[in-house]
Parts: C-alpha cells; sequence; structure tokens
C-alpha cells in the first residue's frame, strides 16, 4: 500500500538535483516524442542550443530575450512572497510601454539626456499603479487578486493597441497603424553591443536579493506571505507591505516594458509583450522565487525561445517545438515539485497494524 | 431588420464556443480547481477534431475525437494539481501552452485543406421546421447548427446535475470544503479527476466548434484567445450554467460588435464620439472585473467562488 506523508525538508543539493532531473526527463520524454515524429531529436536540441549560443550575435539575441524575462520575473518574486498572486505581469509591462511612449509624447527631445530617466519613472509609475489596484481591491473587498489581474491584462493589451490603431497613429505613417518611432535620445545606450538593459537587471538582481533577504521590508514580505495574521498580530503594517509588494512588482514589470521598447522595438505596438508576461510567471516560479536562481532560469527560457526560432529557420520544424519544450519542462517540474514536500512510504498494510495494538484488521 | 438578426445568429454562433468552454471551466472551478488551460484544450480539441473531420468526413467520430483529447490533456493537468499537488495557475498556464504548441505543430499539415461538402452541411446551419417561423427568434435560435444546440441542452443539463442531483452536490462540496467530504468517506480524488476530465471535454467542443462549424478550416491559433475570455466568463456567470448561457451570447454579440463594425462613431452634444474595435474587445474583461467585484461585495452565498478555489487539498494537513 502506498502512503503520502508531508516531508521535513529537503537540502539545497537534492532540491537541485531534482530539479535537474525534471527538466531533463521533460527533455527525454519530448525527444521521444519527436523521434516517433521521426525528428532527429538530438539534432534538434543541438540545434537549438546552436541556435541560442553559437555565435557572438546569437548571444546577444537570447540575453535580449533573457532581460525583460529577469527583471519581471524579480518584480513576480516579490510579489509572490507577500502571497500577493499576481498573474498581471504582461498588463503591467503593457503599462509600462505606455508609460513611457506618453513621456515621449509630451516632451519630445526636449528633455535631452534626462529623456531615459524619466521614461523610466513613467513606466515605473504607470506599471506599479496598474498593479497597485488589484492590491486595493484585494485588501478593501477581498477580491481575488489571480482574476482581476489576468483580466486586467487583456485591458491593458487592448489599450495598446486602441492607441496604436487610433489614438496615437502616426499620422506621417501613409495610414499605417503605426505609433512614430523614439527620438534617439530615447533609444537606450548599448554596452558590449546588447542596450544597457543587462546592467539595469543585473543591478536590480542584487537589489532584490537585498530587499528580500536583508531589508525590513523584506523580512516583514517574507512573515506576510507565509502568515497573514502571524505579520498583524505582529503589528506589522500589512496593508503597507502588501502594497510596496504590489508597487515594487508592477513598477518592475513596467520598467521591463520600458526597456523592451527602448532597448529593442523602438516604439510602441501590440505585438510588443508577446506573451513574456506570462513566460516570466513561470520563470519565477521555477527559480522558486530567488533572485539569484533567476538569472538561470530566465537564461534558460530565453535559450528555449531563441533556439526555438532559429530551428524555424535552420530544420525548417515550426518553432512550436519550443513552447510544446516549455510546456513539458513546467509540467515536469511542478510534478517534481511534489517529492520536495512529501514523501511515498511503501509501508505494508501489516506494519500499520503492527504499531497500533488496538488494530482490528 | 433582416441584418439585425443576422447579427444576432451571428452573436450566437460567436458565443456557442464560448459557452461549451465557460462549462468545462465552470465544472472544473465548482470541484476546486481553477483552470486556466482552456485556451490549450480548446486548441488541442480544434486541431484533433478536423484532422479527423480531414480523414473520415465522419462529424460524430470528430467530435468524438475532440473531446477525448482535450480531455486526455485535461488529465494531465489534474495529474500534476490533484495528485502532484501542484500550484493550478501555473498548471494553468503550462497546459495553454504545452497545447497551443501541440495544436499548432500538429496542424500545420492541415492548413489551406478543406472538408467534404457532406461533412460542412451536416455540420452546418439546420433550420428546424415550424420554430423557425417565430419572428427574429426562429432565425437567431432555429437556424443553428447541431452543436448550437448540444451546448444549450448541455448548459441546462449541468444546471440540473449541480444544483438537484446528489452527484452534484457531493462534486460542490469538494469544491468548498474538501477535508469534510473527505471525512464524510467521500473520494475526493476521483470526484476531482472525473470533474477535470469532464470540463476538459467540454472545452474540446468549443474548439471543435470553430474548426468544423465555424470557420470551418484549420488556422494557426484559430482559438484565438476566445479560451480566456471563458475564463472570464466562467466568473461573469458566477459559476451558474444558466447565466453563463446569456454571458456567453453577451460576449459573442460584443465580439459580433468588433468584428462587424471597426469603427461607431456618433455625437453627443457637441462632441464627436468614436468607439473602436479595440475599445469593444476590452468590455468583457472590465464587465467581467466589475461583477467580480460586486459578487464579493454582495456575500449572497450562491454567487461566490468555491471556497476551496485554486487551493489543493492534502489529507493529513486538516
Amino acid at each position: 500500500m502506498l502512503r503520502v506523508v508531508r516531508r521535513a525538508s529537503m537540502s539545497l543539493g537534492k532540491r537541485a538535483f531534482l530539479r535537474i532531473a525534471s527538466i531533463l526527463f521533460a527533455l527525454l520524454l519530448t525527444g521521444f516524442i519527436l523521434s516517433i515524429l521521426k525528428y532527429n531529436s538530438l539534432q534538434v536540441y543541438g540545434e537549438m542550443v546552436f541556435g541560442a549560443v553559437g555565435s557572438s550575435y546569437r548571444i546577444q539575441e537570447t540575453i535580449n530575450k533573457m532581460i525583460p524575462l529577469l527583471i519581471m520575473g524579480l518584480g513576480l518574486s516579490v510579489c509572490y512572497r507577500a502571497q500577493f498572486m499576481n498573474i498581471g505581469a504582461e498588463g503591467q509591462f503593457c503599462m509600462g510601454v505606455i508609460g513611457a511612449t506618453y513621456l515621449i509624447r509630451l516632451s519630445g527631445t526636449s528633455l535631452g539626456a534626462m529623456t531615459i530617466p524619466v521614461m523610466m519613472l513613467f513606466a515605473v509609475v504607470f506599471g506599479g499603479l496598474w498593479c497597485l489596484l488589484p492590491a486595493f481591491l484585494k485588501r478593501f473587498y477581498g477580491v481575488s487578486e489571480t482574476l482581476v489581474t489576468l483580466m486586467m491584462n487583456y485591458i491593458a493589451l487592448k489599450l495598446v493597441s486602441y492607441l496604436q490603431y487610433s489614438a496615437w497613429k502616426d499620422p506621417k505613417a501613409y495610414g499605417f497603424p503605426k505609433i512614430a518611432n523614439y527620438p534617439d535620445e530615447a533609444l537606450l545606450p548599448k554596452v558590449f553591443g546588447i542596450h544597457i538593459g543587462w546592467i539595469i537587471a543585473i543591478s536590480f538582481v542584487i537589489i532584490i536579493y537585498i530587499l528580500l533577504f536583508r531589508s525590513k521590508l523584506g523580512y516583514e514580505i517574507s512573515v506576510m506571505g507565509d502568515n497573514f495574521e502571524t505579520a498583524r498580530y505582529a503589528g506589522m503594517k500589512t496593508t503597507k507591505i502588501l502594497f510596496s509588494a504590489a508597487l515594487i512588482g508592477g513598477g518592475l514589470c513596467g520598467l521591463a516594458g520600458m526597456i523592451q521598447a527602448s532597448g529593442i522595438e523602438k516604439t510602441m505596438n501590440d505585438q510588443i509583450s508577446s506573451g513574456m508576461g506570462y513566460t516570466a510567471i513561470i520563470v519565477a516560479y521555477m527559480s522558486r522565487l530567488n533572485p539569484l536562481a533567476l538569472m538561470v532560469g530566465s537564461f534558460l527560457f530565453a535559450v528555449l525561445l531563441q533556439g526555438g526560432e532559429y530551428i524555424q529557420s535552420s530544420m525548417r520544424i515550426s518553432s512550436d517545438i519550443a513552447e510544446i519544450l516549455q510546456g513539458m519542462i513546467l509540467l515536469s517540474i511542478l510534478s517534481s515539485e511534489f517529492f520536495t514536500e512529501y514523501r511515498v512510504s511503501t509501508r505494508k498494510k501489516a506494519d500499520i497494524c503492527s504499531s497500533h495494538k488496538t488494530c482490528s484488521y | 431588420m433582416n441584418d439585425l438578426v443576422l447579427f444576432l445568429q451571428l452573436a450566437v454562433q460567436l458565443g456557442t464556443p464560448l459557452l461549451f468552454a465557460t462549462l468545462g471551466g465552470i465544472l472544473n472551478d465548482k470541484v476546486g480547481n481553477l483552470n486556466l488551460g482552456i485556451e490549450g484544450m480548446m486548441m488541442v480539441g480544434a486541431c484533433a477534431g478536423f484532422g479527423v473531420a480531414y480523414h473520415t468526413s465522419s462529424p460524430l467520430l470528430s467530435i468524438v475525437t475532440a473531446g477525448v483529447a482535450s480531455l486526455l490533456l485535461s488529465l494531465l493537468y489534474a495529474l500534476v494539481t490533484v495528485t502532484f499537488k501542484g500550484n493550478q495557475t501555473v498548471t494553468g498556464f503550462a497546459i495553454t501552452i504545452l497545447g497551443t504548441g501541440i495544436a499548432n505543430f500538429s496542424g500545420e499539415s492541415l492548413s489551406g485543406l478543406t472538408l467534404s461538402p457532406s461533412f460542412i452541411r451536416i455540420m452546418g446551419i439546420q433550420i428546424i421546421p415550424v420554430l423557425i417561423n417565430i419572428p427574429i427568434l426562429g432565425t437567431v435560435l432555429f437556424s443553428q447548427s447541431y452543436l448550437f444546440h448540444l451546448s444549450l441542452w448541455l448548459a441546462f443539463g449541468l444546471y440540473f446535475y449541480l444544483k438537484k442531483t446528489n452527484y452534484g452536490l457531493i462534486m460542490r462540496m469538494v469544491g468548498e470544503n474538501p477535508a469534510a467530504a473527505d471525512t464524510s468517506g467521500i473520494n475526493t480524488t476521483s470526484y476531482k479527476y472525473i470533474h477535470i476530465a469532464l470540463g476538459g471535454l467540454l472545452c474540446g467542443l468549443g474548439g471543435a466548434f470553430l474548426s468544423l462549424v465555424f470557420v470551418p478550416r484549420w488556422q494557426d491559433n484559430i482559438v484565438a484567445g476566445m479560451g480566456w475570455i471563458a475564463v472570464a466568463l466562467v466568473i461573469f456567470s458566477t459559476w451558474n450554467p444558466i447565466k453563463a448561457i446569456f454571458g456567453s451570447y453577451l460576449f459573442g454579440l460584443l465580439r459580433a460588435l468588433s468584428i462587424k463594425y471597426q469603427n461607431i462613431s456618433f455625437r453627443i452634444g457637441n462632441n464627436d464620439i468614436s468607439i473602436t474595435s479595440q475599445i469593444i474587445d476590452m468590455l468583457p474583461y472590465l464587465l467581467t472585473i466589475v461583477i467580480l467585484v460586486l459578487t464579493t461585495l454582495s456575500k449572497k452565498r450562491e454567487n461566490q467562488a468555491p471556497a476551496w478555489l485554486g487551493k489543493s487539498y492534502f489529507r493529513e494537513d486538516r
């Protein structure tokens, strides 16, 4: 007879091993499916890795994909640690793009060198406020933030296309629905061939690490996330903590939007988020909300995305393979979590009985 | 007048896949599992249904395959969330990503193919004699496909099942308080598995409606976000299958509006007001948030989300 028992705790090493094993399991399983479909799965994986890190240009492309995932993942980790189940990264990202573009429309090039910092500020405020509303509804009316943030994603996405197709449409684009490109002052400078988003991302890894593990707010967030009542009895200002977490989370997602708009797209359009907000949720979750692990997790997913695009052109295999792999890896990790929390013991019925003298069967 | 009738007929057609998926979502939510995988399940259903329809031209077989394919995907969801107690939100996303990937990948060879005329005739609009003569409603409701009628009967059936049968009562109990259900000797795991699987089946039928009746062709990303509207609709209808009927057709109407009219302009006083299709597309989600806030505030018991929604249950924690 199989019994499931809660485990006391698992060592870090074992956990890391389990995580790697579950990723390998997903790769094996997908590889098996691929070989049924008459593809050489080793070749597919090889090409994916080659497409992601095979040359300096490809590494740059992979890091470009990693930056927004990492920054949003950091923001989401703060939210999740406070038990604020924000799945609205996509929407907050879009609001960040809207905020940044709004500033360009307001000021044009008049701010000079200050354009980029002010754009960032606008993006953080727009994203943060977009995330504060569900936090407000949760705190004062008890409305589920999961559902509200999910709905607000679509509202933000539609808002972007509304602005692109009507209100902010570039009159000089011959009726083509696009927003005017950013002026040069609004484009992120490059360091080592990659826009400075990577420096911002690494700085935030350190900042969020200190915030979570070395600051009072971080401590309060973890206490409140662990048990809301404990935090309240200890006299913590739970409303303030919740709202701070929401503002930090939404603000970072907004910042990621600004970086994508200014560093990659050079304008705003309704394809800009392309589901990255959802991928970031997955990345945050599989990195166990740890800023350092997030660097590995976001890199892995960036490799998957970039490699998937590459095999589409090099092997003429649809990039949907990358999506299937993402799904498989994720499901495999989600299932493996079970073994970090629980243990399956195979005690026989007789053994259970022998420990209870009055056992009747 | 005739335009209005045709427009309403389109709204109902657009509402039908939503209704199927919403009923599936209600089944999942009521047993305590928040399912964000609806989009992926619809995709898989649409793809499998179309594939079988193309090769066999058998309506029944293709509908059954669509249902079974997405049922299998929902079993995977159940395995991860119920047996392995994985996070339901993230698992739902994973199922959507996986389902969309599988469907688009296997659908690549199907794009551009057309179904046989006899198949389309059977699956397409059927005029029901006598009833068709009712003004307006006759055309709107009685010149629709068989699948439309199936979705309506399923909604009524599900309402009856949830509110009037013992099984429905027990499955709601599992969603509200699994510990209490467990204590009274109910096998919560099998209740969850069965209802998640049935929910997946319904989502698959919703997808099949798109690829077999509405379009009827295979397109990349054929579901195009309808699964997420269904997630909203489950909340909008406060987990009630009858309200889901009206909600689906209302959201179908909004979609029809945004497809038919790219831009609606009118004047109020001296202001030109123009509503573009993007603004209309926003409305379902906006309305859902409003309804969510109102139902949470009203504290009416029967309108609330299931108490254990989104949490996994472990017997030894109770």
